[in-house]
């Protein structure tokens, strides 16, 4: 059933491009593809760790800034008259290492703040984004700073039988977005099922008994934090190659606010979640633009969040999910009532 | 007590917070495969004891020894990994699991796999996720929780959360067990058939140390009692020992030992 709904799902995003003509709304739909990419990757932290990381957007925007510099080259002095020059490596080579560094900065962070957790998590996490996102403005020799890195080049795949293949066009974006993300997903969904995953969820829920079965709580963590950061550093980099522009406004607070609102509103530890939340708050802004003056939209906007928390306070697809479940067995199931009371109880 | 070796010494260990001290100079021994129950009257510094043997608290002087390594200075889940595993008061589940998920989860300490191999769920991995479900019904086929397997543990009543704590505990494949007052919230069918358990359990080799407020559980399950008063013990033996004994009937058991 889950399975079924998971395909279908997949079939109708795949389907877009060959209906969907208008360049406007595919660009919007790429975009947006890459934000509930790093929703998800954010989700891993949030919804299955329960650490709230408010400056998630800055292993996206190391992403985009190391794999466009990878493929752009540069040429910088440091300390000591040492001259650092890179020549431009294909765009591929720059997001694996956009992959890799994003995750080391992940790990670093992590292993910092998890000694500290909660609302010094939370600090942390800020303070990280913010002093990146200083690093991007005023090193202007290796980032341009504010004049923005240009010209960044498009992903080419070598395909066998094929040859090279730069991916310029929209729908080619579109469906590299698309298998980055199933990617992602596949990856986030056997690692939480996996007894990794379940060390997680335990110590999520009672940290004190899951340190008492033998759980780790920092490696777990870390681990945690480091393949969330290395996901939202290949949205990063798709972003990078995609937009072909960046500037240090990529690190900006709002960006994460907008993927915490696509976790929370789609249902935080849920697989779907993120993908449902970001598809509606990614796509509500084009939605409203036609009809509505500039100020009326971000109103509706908040309105509608507000709505969606008000209604279905876990999150869309916990539920929706929950209700189906009831309506089916034609009771209301104990357990998941006994489940909200205690997520209530929950200490933050 | 025979020629048992000895399974756990704690020795002359304090603790102090701040001017009050919970622990004054505490020292015994557990012997393997033996039932030892911590008793004293509330406050008497019984969990503090257990949170230094189990690393969540630092004593401020002693040390702890299990199976000749020093405990002293390691991290809760590195004790976890020598084989001691404790069980708590109250917070004994992970409540918005399934009883079976709760299990999975405690025997983390058996699935321990490598990553690469969980996320592209090579042969091993699958064979020992497999292996893994298979033990977790048994446990809960062993405390006898099949019909709760798949209800939130925090759905569950008290007695049955102490039932999970245990299967939990168990889970993680321990060596020497240490139950916070385990029948605590249970009626006297349970407390009778949690004995039962707990016999069971050291039958299995493993060694049993109890702190518990039940008096006539304690004295029909016990091997040994240690009775722990203002952070100091006044008295060790066998229960008939204790149950005679002026300074435990004067501190603790008061007119209540008769009955006893």
């Amino acid at each position: 059933m889950r399975a079924a709904v998971t395909i279908l799902a997949v079939a109708a995003l795949a389907s877009v491009p060959l209906w969907l003509r208008d360049p406007y709304l595919l660009n919007a739909l790429i975009t947006t593809g890459i934000f509930v990419i790093g929703a998800m990757s954010l989700n891993l932290l949030l919804g299955f760790t329960g650490q709230l990381s408010l400056g998630h957007i800055a292993f996206f925007g190391i992403g985009a800034y190391v794999s466009a510099l990878t493929s752009l080259g540069f040429d910088v002095g440091l300390p000591g008259d040492v001259r650092l020059v890179h020549a431009p490596w294909p765009p591929i080579a720059g997001s694996l290492l956009a992959i890799l560094v994003a995750g080391m900065c992940g790990y670093f962070v992590g292993l910092l703040s998890f000694r500290v957790r909660g609302a010094y998590f939370v600090i942390v996490t800020i303070s990280f984004a913010e002093v990146v996102r200083l690093v991007a403005l005023n090193w202007v020799e290796l980032t341009q700073g504010p004049l923005a890195l240009t010209n960044i080049p498009s992903i080419a795949l070598s395909l066998p039988g094929i040859g090279e293949l730069t991916l310029r066009t929209k729908m080619q974006n579109y469906y590299l977005v698309l298998v980055v993300a199933l990617v992602a997903y596949l990856l986030i969904a056997r690692l939480v099922h996996s007894h990794f995953g379940r060390a997680m969820r335990g110590l999520m829920e009672n940290e004190t008994l899951a340190v008492s079965v033998g759980i780790d709580v920092t490696r777990t963590l870390t681990l945690a934090a480091v393949i969330s950061a290395a996901i939202a550093g290949a949205a990063g980099s798709l972003y990078a190659h995609y937009i072909r522009i960046i500037d240090p406004e990529v690190f900006a607070f709002i960006n994460t606010v907008t993927m915490v609102i696509m976790v929370i509103s789609g249902g935080k530890g849920s697989l779907a979640g993120p993908v449902v939340g970001g598809l509606i708050f990614g796509l509500l802004p084009v939605a409203l633009r036609p009809v509505m003056a500039p100020e009326a939209q971000w109103i509706a906007y908040g309105g509608v969040l507000i709505a969606i928390l008000f209604v279905l306070p876990r999150g869309i697809v916990p539920s929706l999910a929950q209700r189906f479940i009831r309506r089916r067995s034609g009771a209301p199931a104990l357990a998941s009532v006994a489940l909200t009371e205690t997520g209530a109880k929950e200490p933050a | 007590m025979t020629a048992r070796s000895i399974a756990l010494t704690i020795e002359q260990v304090a603790v102090r917070f701040g001017g009050l001290v919970a622990i004054s100079d505490m020292s015994f021994t557990v012997g393997e495969g033996e039932i030892v129950s911590l008793i004293g009257p509330n406050g008497a510094g019984k969990t503090t004891a257990f949170n230094v043997m189990t690393g969540f608290l630092r004593p401020s002087a002693g040390q702890v020894t299990y199976q000749g390594a020093t405990l002293t200075g390691l991290k809760p889940h590195e004790i976890a990994d020598l084989g001691l595993i404790r069980t708590f008061q109250r917070t004994s589940v992970f409540p918005n699991d399934t009883v079976y998920d709760n299990l999975l989860i405690g025997l983390h300490r058996q699935g321990r796999v490598r990553l690469l191999d969980a996320i592209l769920g090579l042969p091993g991995a699958r064979a020992s996720e497999r292996r893994l479900r298979q033990r977790a019904s048994e446990l809960i086929e062993w405390v006898g929780l099949e019909r709760r397997a798949h209800d939130a543990a925090g759905s569950l009543s008290y007695g049955e959360q102490r039932l999970v704590g245990v299967a939990l505990a168990l889970a993680a494949e321990p060596s020497m067990l240490l139950l916070d007052e385990p029948v605590s919230g249970m009626n006297a069918s349970e407390t009778h058939r949690f004995v039962e358990l707990i016999r069971s359990v050291r039958d299995r080799g493993i060694t049993i140390l109890l702190v518990e407020h039940d008096m006539p559980m304690v004295m029909t399950v016990s091997d040994r009692i240690v009775v722990l008063n203002y952070g100091r013990i006044i008295a060790e033996g066998t229960p008939d020992m204790i149950r005679n004994d002026p300074a435990v009937i004067e501190a603790y058991l008061g007119h209540g030992a008769g009955r006893a």
